[in-house]
């Protein structure tokens, strides 16, 4: 019993992360039909500011605030200088412009910061607790706790404020959308910030469980993406759900099969879904017209 | 620019500037550097077959390379094979395993293809940096020099003959294959699926054989460098490779052969260009890709006819 | 009775909970001009999706020839002699006009995967011969002024007709035309008019689906009218027109 709660939690834990980054790619994927492959670099952003900046003797949460910023400012950024610009580009283009986002920000990072991990101090103390039979560290409390929490306010961020409403109307349609008086230009540029600061957040709070690092947003990343199509890509709900269930799966898999290949679950399950289910678990179906 | 345009002229035009070449610049330095761009353009020009002509993205690519170099490394250093038949084997090998994955992939499309060879790569990656009693793990191995019927090539120059052959064969195979009903079929999938399929055109069964095409000319590469260097890493068959491939096919130019070598040659010098600036080279890296696309999205060979032709009509 | 060219029994499509085409029957017998009419919204387009084998049936049979060919993909039902044209355009701009048409002939063209790889002189001479009668096909449907264009650069009216000479090179025994008048001026409409019977002298069953009423009136010699996904009436031209049911339809009477 004990066994098993411990790696649910644990895969709870980082599946939380993976479902922030799958929201991320979410949000910018419904409102502009872009895979952002610097997903990954937002986590990373979070992470190792956050870091730096606590390690420069800022308190946390301003630490925490300023990096949430900063992520946000390099995601609004993005937006305008690279994506923008390519506006009616093919995918292939825009698949390798977000790709060499990431390669640059990375470089970036390692130029500034270096390459050595960098810890940052637990939230709220290293003193284990025990729930249930598992043992967990308070971090892991702050990661679901903080997620869940945004995950609750993103969707009623959708569901009941206006702002909400404006991003999904250009997500469905932008030109309807444009139309109806929504500036869809800054519904853009707000879901890159947005999307951002989710990663960011989701990089700050796994840093004092796994440290940060100029190349920890490579993994997160791709498999934040793989948990948004495992989800069905563009359903946030699916999104979640696919992040925790991959991290679960990653967590059992390293458990009772082979840790060196827990990496490989992400990818040996992506198959099985796109193979029976090509368009994700919650994804619908559209129908091509003609 | 009208040479290039004719069946055979831009082929006449490289093998007439690969036959030079080894006289302007003979010294082993930059022969190493001419072997390299070969190996990359091989590539390049079958991935432009998938990406350029049948619009399809391939991320994984760096993981059929990958097989076909450790396929070398491992059936010729801890089995003794001979080298042709460890070659042929990879290529046989690559080409069956992405025959069989095509069908489930390529039902796939956009982002949904890109993830599952994503997938596809990394999970290549990760059994290659994990089998260490096969494979050597994380460090890599040593391979064999090439052996073919008691011939061993020595030195760059002999390699570089070898590769220029090859980057032509594999050309004059590309364009045979563009300039077919079978390549017309292909540009037909990428202009409207439907109006290709209501034609007629198996579209499914195209992109499969595309796709296994471009895989085998990856292994081939991946084989033959594998000799040539000496030695394979995982990273080979890398994320980031991957990306290095398709951007050699991106930002030469989309649906262009030649346009796919000068992206090869370009993405081979860039690290050569920034060998002082190691710290940079991410950053570098990151921002070309970026700009490129930006400025050039059509890809540098067709932006550059583009305006060539711009200018000729002002 | 004798086994139809074409024969749908019980054709039924539904999306969601939307039924664009409902319980529909109708015969094709080979060798004569048919027309499916109806309001905007009647499910003719989806008719034809179903036919071509763009859409999969939810219920019921598409019979060619008296076989079962229901879900079947586009390119299987090429392959029986089975072919379309688009309401909005669906021609390949990265190609020449010549080449769009030389994909309709996909089928008839030598392209075993070896030889094209290799370039043996047979896939030449087989080209060869697609391309000139791709030409006599252009010029057949009046495209013969583009000969050498690009088919981005071509006008919309032509590129109407250059879909129909890339349906006609892949040789169909049948062949359905969604709205090709549509946006075509009077000139071009009398000229397709005209395109249209000299197919079906060639022996090709041509259905179509149009809103030009006298198009439609002078082609077809059976029509299929369609409501809200039903069939409402079948007939010819002149059964049609007198039918209450279909002058209430068109006129919105109840």
């Amino acid at each position: 019993m004990s066994a098993e709660m411990q790696f649910l939690v644990s895969g709870l834990t980082i599946g939380a992360i993976y479902a922030l980054a799958a929201l991320g790619f979410t949000l910018i994927y419904n409102a502009s039909g872009v895979i952002n492959f610097a997903q990954g670099e937002f986590i990373m952003i979070g992470g190792m500011l956050t870091a730096v900046l606590s390690g420069l003797g800022l308190p946390l949460w301003l630490a925490l605030v300023l990096a949430v910023a900063g992520a946000a400012l390099v995601g609004m950024l993005l937006q305008r200088l690279a994506l923008d610009r390519a506006r009616g580009a093919p995918v292939v283009s825009l698949v390798i412009i977000t790709i060499g986002a990431s390669i640059f920000l990375r470089g970036l990072a390692q130029l500034l910061w270096g390459k050595q991990f960098r810890p940052l101090p637990a939230f709220s103390g290293e003193q284990p607790l025990h729930l249930l039979g598992a043992t967990l560290v308070p971090q892991t409390l702050w990661v679901m706790g903080v997620s869940a929490l945004l995950m609750l306010a993103l969707g009623l961020f959708f569901s009941r404020t206006l702002s909400g409403k404006a991003v999904l109307a250009t997500a469905i349609n932008a030109a309807a959308a444009r139309l109806s008086g929504i500036d869809t230009r800054s519904v853009l540029l707000a879901c890159f910030a947005l999307s951002a600061a989710l990663g960011a957040i989701g990089g700050a709070l796994i840093a004092p469980i796994t440290a940060a690092s100029y190349e920890m947003g490579l993994m997160l990343g791709i498999k934040g993406f793989v948990a948004a199509v495992l989800g069905g890509l563009g359903v946030s709900a699916g999104a979640v759900a696919g992040g925790l269930l991959l991290g679960v799966a990653e967590t059992l898999a390293a458990g009772y099969l082979s840790s060196a290949y827990k990496d490989a679950v992400a990818f040996a399950l992506i198959f099985v879904v796109l193979f029976f289910l090509p368009n994700g678990l919650f994804g619908q179906r559209a129908s091509e017209r003609v | 620019m009208k040479l290039l345009d004719s069946r055979y002229g831009g082929l006449l035009l490289l093998a007439a500037g690969l036959l030079l070449l080894p006289w302007l610049a003979g010294n082993a330095y930059l022969l190493d550097v001419a072997n390299r761009i070969a190996i990359n353009a091989i590539i390049a020009v079958g991935l432009n077959l998938l990406i350029g002509y049948a619009g399809q993205i391939s991320l994984g690519h760096a993981g059929f390379l990958g097989l076909g170099a450790y396929a070398s490394a491992i059936l010729c250093g801890s089995y003794d094979w001979p080298a042709w038949l460890a070659l042929l084997s990879a290529a046989a090998g690559v080409a069956l395993l992405a025959f069989l994955v095509a069908r489930p992939i390529l039902r796939l499309k956009g982002h949904y293809l890109a993830m599952a060879t994503l997938g596809l790569g990394m999970i290549v990656s990760l059994v290659l940096s994990n089998e260490s009693a096969l494979t050597g793990g994380p460090d890599g191995m040593a391979v064999p020099g090439l052996v073919l019927f008691g011939w061993e090539p020595q030195g760059e120059r002999a390699w570089y003959w070898i590769f220029a052959t090859l980057l032509l064969l594999a050309i004059w195979l590309a364009q045979n294959l563009i300039d077919s009903p079978l390549g017309r079929a292909l540009r037909a999938v990428h202009g409207s699926e439907v109006a290709a399929r209501v034609a007629g055109v198996d579209t499914t069964a195209c992109k499969v054989q595309v796709f296994v095409i471009s895989a085998v000319f990856a292994a081939i590469a991946g084989s033959l460098s594998a000799h040539y260097t000496g030695f394979v890493t995982p990273g080979q068959a890398s994320f980031l490779h991957s990306v290095e491939l398709v951007t050699m096919v991106v930002i030469g130019g989309m649906a262009s052969t030649y346009g796919a070598v000068l992206g090869a040659a370009l993405m081979t010098l860039l690290p050569q260009l920034l060998s002082g600036l190691e710290d940079y080279e991410m950053l570098v890296f990151g921002l070309i890709l970026m700009v490129s696309m930006i400025v050039l999205p059509q890809g540098l060979l067709p932006g550059l006819r583009g305006w060539l032709q711009t200018r000729r009509a002002a | 009775m004798m086994t139809a060219l074409l024969e749908l029994e019980h054709l039924s499509k539904s999306f969601g909970g939307v039924h664009a085409v409902q319980d529909v029957s109708y015969r094709i017998e080979a060798g004569a001009v048919h027309a499916v009419i109806g309001p905007n919204g009647a499910g003719k387009t989806t008719l034809f999706n179903l036919i071509s084998g763009v859409y999969t049936p939810s219920r019921g049979h598409i019979r060619l020839r008296g076989e079962e060919v229901g879900g079947l993909p586009p390119n299987r039902l090429a392959e029986r002699g089975l072919n379309r044209t688009f309401q909005n355009l669906q021609i390949c701009m990265n190609l020449t006009a010549l080449e769009n048409v030389m994909v309709g002939a996909h089928l008839q063209l030598d392209r075993r995967f070896l030889p094209v790889l290799l370039r043996l002189p047979a896939i030449g001479r087989s080209d060869r011969r697609a391309r000139e009668r791709a030409a006599e096909l252009m010029s057949f449907v009046g495209c013969g002024a583009y000969l050498a264009a690009e088919a981005a650069a071509m006008p919309y009216g032509a590129l109407k007709r250059l879909e129909i000479a890339r349906a006609l090179a892949a040789e169909p025994q049948i062949l359905f035309l969604d709205e090709p008048a549509a946006g075509l001026n009077a000139t071009e409409t009398a000229e397709l008019e005209a395109v249209i019977r000299r197919i079906a002298e060639r022996g090709i069953t041509v259905v179509l689906v149009e809103h030009d009423m006298k198009l439609v009136m002078n082609l077809a010699e059976h029509i299929l009218v369609l409501d809200y996904g039903r069939k409402l009436a079948e007939g010819s031209p002149a059964e049609v027109r007198a039918n209450p049911d279909v002058i209430a339809a068109y006129l919105g009477a109840a």
